[in-house]
């Protein structure tokens, strides 16, 4: 019997918890440059779109940004080859209550990973690609205009819903994944295992109001407020 | 009390199977579900059908052999018990019940209720055996455990190998029996030393058994008839990782 593996079960998982825990760390970068956007207008358009710039130049960023693209494509991938593979060993029943025992985003990470990731496709599409490669205007620092490509994207409120949505999704993503990350990877002392729970907890809060909160308000300021 | 059952009937393991229709009169309360069931085979034997088979043997919650499942559940409706364990007066006058064998690719089934679980037997032989030398009786003491360590590691070893964790789990991954018999040797200085090859022999067995990726969502631990932690689980993955790296 041959029993020597390249990819086990176990390191299938160890390389989501991996790919997983480095985009939760990216998430919280992503957040503190968006949360820019609250300021009021002026300050805003300045301090975002120097910002932009200043990531954009960066070679340090530009080896982070390379990391964060294989990172998403590995998440994906492991996790098409792991469901696959799971749909093969599970047991199926004519009668299942077995969803008493377990949450229910504990039990569809696919399915919210499936929504973020179409999310991400309309989120790239809108907001990176038009950054990279489209032509953006500039601003009276000589900087892309991202700031008014962004105000611009929130004028619609079905945008604003589907991204709110979205972040409920990615919200119960990282309310399971965070956690089970640190169980995949081994987290076995009862001390840590509970606080690395509260602080998934936290966690998972802190950054879906976080991102949440940004085209609400961009929206509410430029219909109600300002008009 | 007046029950409906729904119960998988399969002749071998090759044939198909299907849910099959009984009523049973005159269950009484403080029967267990095993009661219940044999009531059900006299019944069939005295008109001259063929009886359900099931798995079952100490009938007190402590063997691991009865397995089922009840209403979609492992066990039936009550967290971290076994079947046996289960009585009818969990049901109400009137109630239908489903009764299907614990399922996954490892666990084909053999006839009816009963499954094969000689894959669990065959993980714990790639575990391989503890190098503890004959002879006389070694001195109690020569090998200071705490009692915190001896009770830790009993806590695992406690592990009844009923299989509700693989029937419950969404992908049929057999984590958390695995790793309990992991945890239970890498806890205990004597176990210690071989941890590190025995868990990634087990590991390979487990997957060539052709049981699933452990999803986290710890329903396991909710049907488990002996509260098997997961934490059993974080042990085995950081046993497991840690051997891979090490490893030369």
């Amino acid at each position: 019997m041959d029993k020597k593996q390249v990819l086990s079960t176990l390191l299938r998982k160890t390389l989501m918890a991996l790919t997983g825990l480095f985009l939760c760390f990216f998430l919280v970068i992503h957040l503190l440059g968006n949360l820019q956007l609250l300021m009021p207008p002026e300050q805003a358009k300045e301090s975002f779109n120097s910002y932009s710039h200043l990531l954009s130049g960066n070679i340090f960023i530009k080896i982070i940004s390379y990391v964060l693209y294989a990172s998403i494509l590995i998440h994906c991938l492991d996790a098409l080859l792991i469901t696959l593979s799971n749909r093969k060993t599970a047991g199926k029943y004519a009668v299942d209550k077995r969803g008493a025992s377990s949450k229910w985003y504990s039990r569809n990470m696919g399915i919210l990973g499936t929504l973020i990731l179409i999310f991400l496709v309309f989120h790239f599409k809108d907001f990176w690609y038009q950054y990279k490669f489209g032509s953006l205007p500039k601003d009276e620092s000589g900087h892309k205009d991202l700031y008014t490509i962004v105000i611009a994207a929130y004028q619609d409120w079905w945008y604003v819903l589907f991204y709110v949505l979205s972040m409920f999704a990615l919200g119960y993503h990282l309310l399971h994944g965070f956690f089970s990350a640190a169980r995949s990877l081994g987290v076995y002392h009862p001390k840590y295992v509970s606080w690395i729970r509260v602080f998934a907890i936290g966690y998972s809060y802190a950054i879906t109001i976080g991102f949440a909160i940004i085209p609400i308000y961009i929206y509410l300021t430029q219909h109600v407020l300002w008009n | 009390m007046k029950i409906y059952l729904k119960i998988w009937r399969q002749s071998d393991a090759g044939s198909p199977g299907q849910l099959v229709s009984y009523e049973l009169d005159q269950v009484i309360p403080h029967m267990s579900f095993l009661e219940m069931m044999d009531t059900l085979n006299e019944q069939l034997i005295l008109n001259g059908d063929r009886p359900v088979e099931f798995d079952h043997d100490c009938r007190e919650g402590i063997c691991g052999q009865c397995g089922m499942m009840i209403n979609g559940r492992a066990h039936g409706p009550i967290p971290h018990l076994t079947t046996c364990q289960l009585h009818m007066r969990e049901f109400k006058d009137g109630d239908t019940i489903y009764v299907e064998p614990f399922r996954g690719a490892a666990f084909p089934v053999k006839r009816d209720l009963r499954v094969d679980r000689s894959a669990f037997d065959r993980i714990i032989m790639a575990g391989g055996f503890v190098s503890v030398n004959t002879g006389q009786a070694p001195e109690a003491n020569g090998i200071p455990i705490t009692h915190e360590q001896a009770e830790s590691a009993f806590d695992s070893a406690a592990c009844i190998g009923c299989g509700a964790c693989v029937a419950t789990c969404k992908n049929s991954s057999a984590a958390l029996f695995t790793s309990a018999k992991i945890a239970h040797l890498a806890k205990l200085p004597q176990g210690k030393m071989e941890s590190g090859k025995r868990v990634l022999s087990m590991v390979a067995q487990m997957d060539i058994e052709a049981f699933g990726h452990c999803s986290n969502t710890e329903a396991c631990e909710v049907e488990c008839p002996q509260h098997i932690s997961v934490l059993n689980i974080a042990r085995m993955n950081w046993e497991y990782t840690l051997s891979r790296i090490l490893k030369k």
